[in-house]
């Protein structure tokens, strides 16, 4: 049942399982992220992304660890805080960037914005505003897969602030009952805003709250991308074979505000600078390219330029998109009755 | 005195059930909790029990019975020292709907039985005595929606949903249908009798009494593709259900550009019953209509349930279907065809006549109905139009029937304000003024929450009497 993850899933053990390739890839990918956030900040700043905008700076490694665990097919739901998550399921730059400045050329053609776009062909179903609501929706994308009678699973995303919302149980509650294949992932960054885990509940243990309905759970480091996708292989192998869902909490940190509106007093600068300086999930898999000997400051540094390249290319496309037409007002209301 | 044994009110909106098999006979001792007969309604086959002990005296009502009437006198109890042929008490108005507590009625309605909502069984419908069953049912105007000479069967209000369930889920394996009590106890309200024995557990599935959880769990699975039928065991429930309602399922396809649509039905009974108290009897429709993204139907006839409930099956979109308990036992003719579907937005003119237009929707046609033939005893004439679909909704036809009439009264049960009432004046004013010879009013249930008291529940919802009285101020009479 329940378990909290040996302190620290060991890089030493960890490294040697993994190609260079591979670990590049984790690499890039959230690298990818942390710029693109970057980007978004910046032009947020500029006035040209409005209303709420929620950075996944520092979570990287959850989404992409997990990531690696996926197959096609496999469908991926999360929060508000959701760019990170469409970038790592392979959804284009461009149109999220485009869809944050409310452009034609983004997800939804600019009607949803940050915190609203979805894309069929990726399996990625949003994106939801409302705190929890994604919960009994991922158990449903789930049950739509366990109907069909396919093997593929659904990592259902959401914070430690959600994981004490009502719906959230009565999912876990269905979801145990039936069988279905989801991967509960509390993005455990330990602010619901500004409320601190602590200040929260009583019960700081996410992983287990599944126990009192049969659902296995653990504990994992969310900054170390290598345990992550250990323990991501895991959780996916049980709902695979059809044993039902399965939670994992990631021990996380957001580096920046809950939104760009975000003051953030509710924490020192200390603790902040302290999370970059000793647990940042990039620089660790950086320190692990290097001192093994997979790449050189080189290689490294044509990643950082693929990167910076994508991310450009993204933020200029963002701005060049034109807005929608107006009649995008009264479009996509309702679908056209009849198949 | 021997006291009566009287035919118990096993639901809040029974009137009359079969008495299918007596469990005592004359001169059987029997004690509190015993079994006396089986009583069968439309909704379910129910134990009566003792509540006295005595002897059982004279059997007046023959099992096998059918509509025999809430309270009309089944049985006397002997106690110690009276015979059979002591004379009774003094008889009551048999199907009397006083709701007046009666001591016969009190000692023998320990039925053990659960009501819907699984909360105390409820006693003699008072406020059940409605138009809908005063009324006869009028022969439809032909209808638009099948061919003249159509074959018609008769058919109630729910036989006529589960046959629209069952073609469907026939027709698409995708469909399934989930809620409370919805597979082995075949239906809370009985409209899923049987589907769980004709589909399986795979596509009846029942689901704990977690509306906010299985109400998200349904839109997700339908953003997974599958196109599920979500039962409210009743809409006040789906109130725990609203955010996924609203912001999960009915904007979706909006804020995904297109991408993301939600084939989803929400189904259930809507509005008053009777004598169930405030948190029970709500009318959601101007709620649900309020909503872009949603389509909103509130059917009155059986032919209507079935026809708009198979299009709101096979619809892309979301769909808030409001039923009503009280209209789920009533019978109408139904077209036998083999695939019969009624589109959405299109008003049905139950009731053609020049004087006045009485706007309505669901049981209020039945108020609406009632009205009209009361007035028609006075010389007027009133034409009645069912809207069916409150989203979207045929302006067209009302005003089509207003130009005729210049005059409209609007015939609701939800509360007044921001009612459907309210945005069809406001739609006349604007598109029709020049029309109207005097202003809309809007008869609609009263600004109270729902009382219990039988004669306030009465007085809280509306009536035919007060659609009458509304249309002769609109026409000045």
């Amino acid at each position: 049942m329940a378990r909290k993850a040996a302190a620290q899933a060991k890089d030493e053990d960890a490294a040697p399982n993994i190609s260079r390739d591979e670990l590049l890839k984790l690499y890039r990918d959230m690298l990818l992220i942390r710029r693109f956030e970057e980007k978004a900040g910046q032009l947020y700043g500029m006035g040209l992304i409005g209303g709420f905008c929620h950075l996944y700076i520092g979570q990287e490694a959850v989404v992409v660890g997990l990531e690696a665990t996926a197959k096609e097919g496999d469908k991926r739901i999360t929060s508000y805080r959701d760019h990170g998550h469409m970038l790592a399921s392979g959804m284009d730059p461009r149109g999220v960037m485009a869809e944050l400045t409310g452009r034609i050329g983004g997800y939804s053609k600019g009607k949803g914005g940050s915190m609203h776009m979805f894309s069929r062909e990726k399996h990625f179903y949003g994106g939801h505003g409302i705190v929890g609501a994604q919960v009994p929706l991922g158990a449903g994308l789930a049950f739509s897969d366990k109907y069909r009678g396919n093997d593929n699973v659904t990592f259902t995303y959401f914070g430690d602030g959600a994981a004490n919302q009502g719906q959230v149980y009565e999912a876990y509650n269905m979801a145990e009952l039936w069988d279905l294949p989801v991967i509960f992932v509390i993005e455990n960054n330990q602010y619901a805003m500004g409320t601190s885990v602590a200040r929260s509940t009583k019960s700081t243990t996410f992983y287990g709250r599944g126990e009192a309905f049969g659902i296995p759970g653990e504990q994992v480091d969310g900054m170390d991308v290598l345990a992550v996708k250990a323990a991501g292989q895991k959780a996916v192998e049980h709902c695979r074979d059809g044993n039902g869902p399965y939670i994992l909490e990631m021990m996380t940190y957001r580096y920046r505000g809950h939104s760009m509106s975000d003051p953030a007093k509710y924490r020192t600068r200390e603790e902040v600078q302290k999370m970059r300086d000793e647990k940042d999930a990039i620089e660790h898999v950086r320190q692990l390219l290097m001192t093994g000997g997979h790449a050189s400051d080189e290689d490294l540094k044509a990643v950082d330029k693929e990167i910076k390249e994508i991310v450009n290319d993204s933020a200029e496309f963002a701005r060049e998109s034109p807005e929608p037409p107006v009649e995008e007002l009264w479009t996509d209301i309702y679908a056209d009755a009849q198949a | 005195m021997p006291t009566e044994i009287l035919m118990p009110a096993l639901s809040p909106t029974m009137e009359e059930g079969t008495l299918a098999k007596w469990l005592v006979k004359e001169g059987d001792e029997v004690k509190s909790g015993d079994v006396l007969a089986e009583i069968e309604t439309d909704k379910a086959t129910m134990e009566f029990e003792a509540v006295d002990e005595g002897t059982i005296g004279k059997i007046m009502v023959a099992e096998g019975t059918e509509g025999v009437k809430v309270n009309t006198p089944i049985a006397t109890l002997l106690e110690e020292g009276e015979s059979a042929e002591d004379t009774g008490p003094a008889q009551r108005d048999a199907g009397s709907k006083t709701g007046k507590s009666d001591n016969a009625t009190e000692a023998a309605s320990g039925e053990s039985s659960r009501d819907e909502t699984g909360e105390a069984p409820g006693r003699a419908p008072a406020a059940a005595k409605s138009a809908v069953e005063a009324v006869n049912t009028p022969e439809p105007q032909q209808s638009p929606d099948w061919p003249e000479g159509t074959e018609m069967r008769q058919m109630t209000v729910r036989e006529a949903l589960r046959e629209a369930m069952a073609e469907e889920m026939e027709r698409d394996d995708l469909v399934f249908l989930m809620g409370e009590e919805v597979g082995e106890y075949q239906g809370a309200y009985k409209i899923s009798q049987g589907l769980l024995d004709r589909f399986g557990p795979r596509r009846v599935v029942d689901t704990p009494i977690t509306e906010h959880g299985f109400a998200g769990l349904g839109v997700g699975a339908a953003f997974g593709g599958l196109r599920p039928i979500v039962e409210f065991m009743t809409f006040n429930f789906a109130m725990q259900a609203i955010d996924h309602v609203i912001n999960s399922a009915a904007k979706t396809l909006y804020m995904s550009g297109g991408q993301m649509g939600c084939p989803i039905v929400f189904r259930g009974p809507n509005g008053a019953a009777a004598r169930v108290g405030a948190q029970h009897s709500q009318d959601y429709a101007a709620w649900y209509a309020a909503i872009p993204g949603l389509k909103v139907v509130q059917p009155y006839s059986a032919a209507d349930a079935k026809g708009l409930l198979k299009t709101a099956i096979r619809d892309p979109n979301p769909v808030i279907f409001l039923e009503n308990e009280i209209l789920y036992g009533r019978s109408f003719d139904v077209p036998v065809l083999d695939d019969f579907t009624i589109p959405f937005g299109k008003a049905h003119v139950v009731r053609s006549g020049s004087d006045v237009t009485l706007v309505s929707f669901g049981i209020g046609v039945a108020h609406a109905l009632e009205a009209a033939e009361a007035l028609a005893g006075q010389g007027i004439e009133a034409e009645v139009v069912d809207l069916r679909t409150l989203r979207p909704i045929d302006y067209q036809s009302v005003l089509t029937s207003v130009k005729k009439t210049n005059r409209c009264v609007t015939v609701e049960e939800g509360f007044p304000v921001g009612s459907i009432g309210n945005h069809i004046s406001a739609w006349l004013m604007e598109n029709a003024f020049d029309w109207l010879d005097a202003p809309v009013i809007n008869c609609t249930g009263k600004d109270v929450p729902m009382p219990y008291a039988a004669n306030l529940e009465r007085l809280a919802l509306i009536t035919a009497d007060e659609v009458v009285q509304a249309v002769k101020k609109v026409t000045y009479k």
